[in-house]
């Protein structure tokens, strides 16, 4: 089980970078100053994509963390999360 | 022991009434988005079309994440009483004042700056509130009884939409839409019904006490002092934070979006269902759902939290296509004419400026339903010929495989919901609780959840032939937190949050 945690974490490193490079193609591909849709809005897209890029770079560290087997064992206990 | 059971059932009222009166705040904008558009977001004026975007997506997008840090950073520095009083008076009054903002007719483009500040406050607001009542709740039940005491904050984002729903039908039902359109007309009545509800329920949250875990590290000095950096620049926490994401509040987030709000506008806009219909169609499911928030949070005490969410994901992701499917298919009218039959026909023909045949025919089916169909034919070339079939109304024997199928959704709903909130409660330390476990459940439901209907949109336009293709998104999502939840995650529950 380990072991699947570990290398699924390469699976989550590259799925970040995939989820922003699909997101700017569909930006590029929908967003049309003439339609109405919001599709179309590329004020959306900048909010999305804005606020996604965080969150995947969140994923490529959750990726990068279970590489490094920091989820070997499941959290039981707030009080090992305990950072003091 | 019954003084104790009875303080915490003022503690659980408390909350959850607070929390509910901020859903059903939220929710009021969203409900009525067509008509304040119209008094408040012209169209034709590219200004106000910005401020009306941004009303709608940064207030879930953006806001909601940032009042989770704001309020939660508060909430860990000061406590959980005031802050979550805090929340409550901003998101009550700024409910209020979009009811009391005269029109765009008025006062010009001051009125959609307006709306768009309380819409951004409302936002920043719900963003506080959850973790507050969840931490707050959570932090004064006993170890055995923490997921059935937190599953009562779990119902009110469903009751919030069921009042809101309630109280909008109940004011449109009483008012010609004319009343209800005006400028000063009955789609203010529910904002301004706000502050009656925030009044009371700040009242009662006044008369509580801070939460014992957090009044105990004050007093020992044990408080953060620096919560935003101890909960996500430390890797023991900050990587409980990105499993709380991935693993469980981003495949909650969008079940939760897709049964109580993809299917109402799914039974609305692609199925054209009436209005009356398609509302109580879900005001029926939610009434049904609504206690199994409840028994799931019990059964979590018993079992664990995982298995309970990961399976309401597993039955969505199994079961979407097939259910709305059953939407689609249905609905279809044609199949109506052939197997039910109709009993009469009134058809009205105009002809527009713009040599259209217009065909507007009113049908009655043998088994009580109705639909409209508007046929559309041009009159110099056979080439052009549209019927589409509008304000449908289900037979009854239709309308309650509805309420049942919509009820399978909210029943995911309560699954993937019931039992997070103790969840998240136990995954993190109480000196930085309301901040670490905010941030993850709003980043889960507002932007995954609150994108479903842009990807649904998205996939919609990029692949047209297929209705279903917007599931997708939802699908895909819930898959990979299944994955992920499954894999990284514990089952046994913290018997000791006291930390």
């Amino acid at each position: 089980m380990n072991k699947l945690k570990k290398y699924l974490g390469i699976v989550w490193l590259c799925l970040a970078p995939a989820i922003i490079y699909f997101l700017i193609k569909g930006a590029t591909a929908n967003i049309d100053l003439a339609g109405k849709k919001d599709i179309n809005n590329p004020v959306i897209w900048i909010i999305i994509i804005g606020i996604f890029t965080p969150i995947a770079i969140g994923l490529m560290i959750f990726g990068w963390y279970a590489w490094k087997n920091e989820f070997e064992k499941p959290p039981t206990n707030s009080a090992k999360n305990n950072v003091s | 022991m019954q003084n104790k059971t009875r303080q915490i059932w003022k503690v659980i009222t408390a909350s959850s009434v607070g929390t509910m009166i901020e859903w059903y705040d939220f929710y009021i904008f969203g409900m009525l988005a067509k008509t304040i558009s119209l008094q408040f977001f012209p169209e034709g004026n590219p200004t106000a079309a910005l401020l009306s975007t941004l009303a709608v997506f940064a207030a879930g997008f953006i806001v909601r994440p940032f009042g989770a840090l704001f309020f939660g950073r508060l909430g860990d520095l000061i406590g959980r009483k005031y802050t979550f009083l805090l929340t409550l008076v901003l998101m009550g009054g700024s409910t209020f004042l979009i009811g009391l903002v005269p029109s765009y007719k008025t006062i010009g483009i001051a009125a959609p700056v307006l709306v768009l500040l309380l819409r951004l406050i409302q936002g920043l607001a719900l963003g506080g509130e959850y973790g507050g009542a969840a931490t707050y709740v959570a932090e004064h039940a006993p170890a055995n009884k923490r997921g059935l005491y937190t599953s009562f904050i779990q119902t009110t984002a469903t009751l919030g939409l069921f009042i809101a729903l309630a109280v909008i039908l109940l004011v449109k039902s009483n008012l010609s839409d004319l009343e209800f359109n005006a400028e000063w007309g009955g789609w203010r009545y529910p904002f301004w019904l706000s502050i009656l509800l925030v009044l009371i329920s700040i009242y009662i949250r006044l008369k509580m006490k801070e939460s014992p875990l957090f009044e105990k590290l004050k007093t020992e000095g044990k408080t953060s002092t620096n919560p935003l950096k101890e909960s996500f620049a430390k890797k023991e926490n900050f990587k409980m934070v990105l499993l709380a994401l991935f693993g469980a509040v981003m495949g909650q987030g969008v079940v939760w979006y897709t049964g109580q709000f993809y299917a109402q506008n799914f039974l609305e806009t692609k199925c054209n269902i009436e209005f009356e219909q398609s509302r109580t169609i879900l005001l029926w499911a939610i009434a049904f759902a609504t206690p199994f928030f409840v028994f799931w949070g019990w059964l979590s005490d018993k079992i664990g939290r995982k298995w309970i969410m990961l399976a309401g994901m597993f039955l969505a992701i199994i079961t979407y296509r097939p259910i709305f499917k059953t939407f689609i298919d249905k609905t279809n009218v044609a199949v109506w004419s052939s197997s039910i039959g109709i009993i009469n026909k009134q058809e009205e023909i105009k002809i527009s400026t713009d040599s259209l045949k217009i065909t507007t025919t009113q049908l009655n089916f043998k088994n009580g339903a109705k639909a409209t169909s508007i046929e559309n034919v041009t009159i110099d070339s056979n080439g052009f010929q549209k019927i589409e079939y509008k304000n449908k109304h289900l037979s009854s024997q239709t309308y309650w495989e509805f309420v049942a199928l919509v009820f399978c959704l909210i029943f995911y709903v309560t699954m993937v919901y019931g039992p997070i909130a103790a969840f998240l409660v136990e995954l993190f330390a109480t000196k930085i609780r309301y901040t670490s476990m905010s941030l993850p459940y709003h980043i889960g439901n507002g932007v995954f959840g609150g994108l479903v209907p842009f990807i649904g949109l998205l996939l919609t336009t990029t692949y047209p032939t297929d209705p279903l293709v917007g599931l997708w998104y939802p699908i895909a999502i819930a898959a990979l937190c299944f994955v992920i939840g499954s894999i990284y995650l514990s089952n046994k529950i913290d018997k000791n949050v006291d930390d």
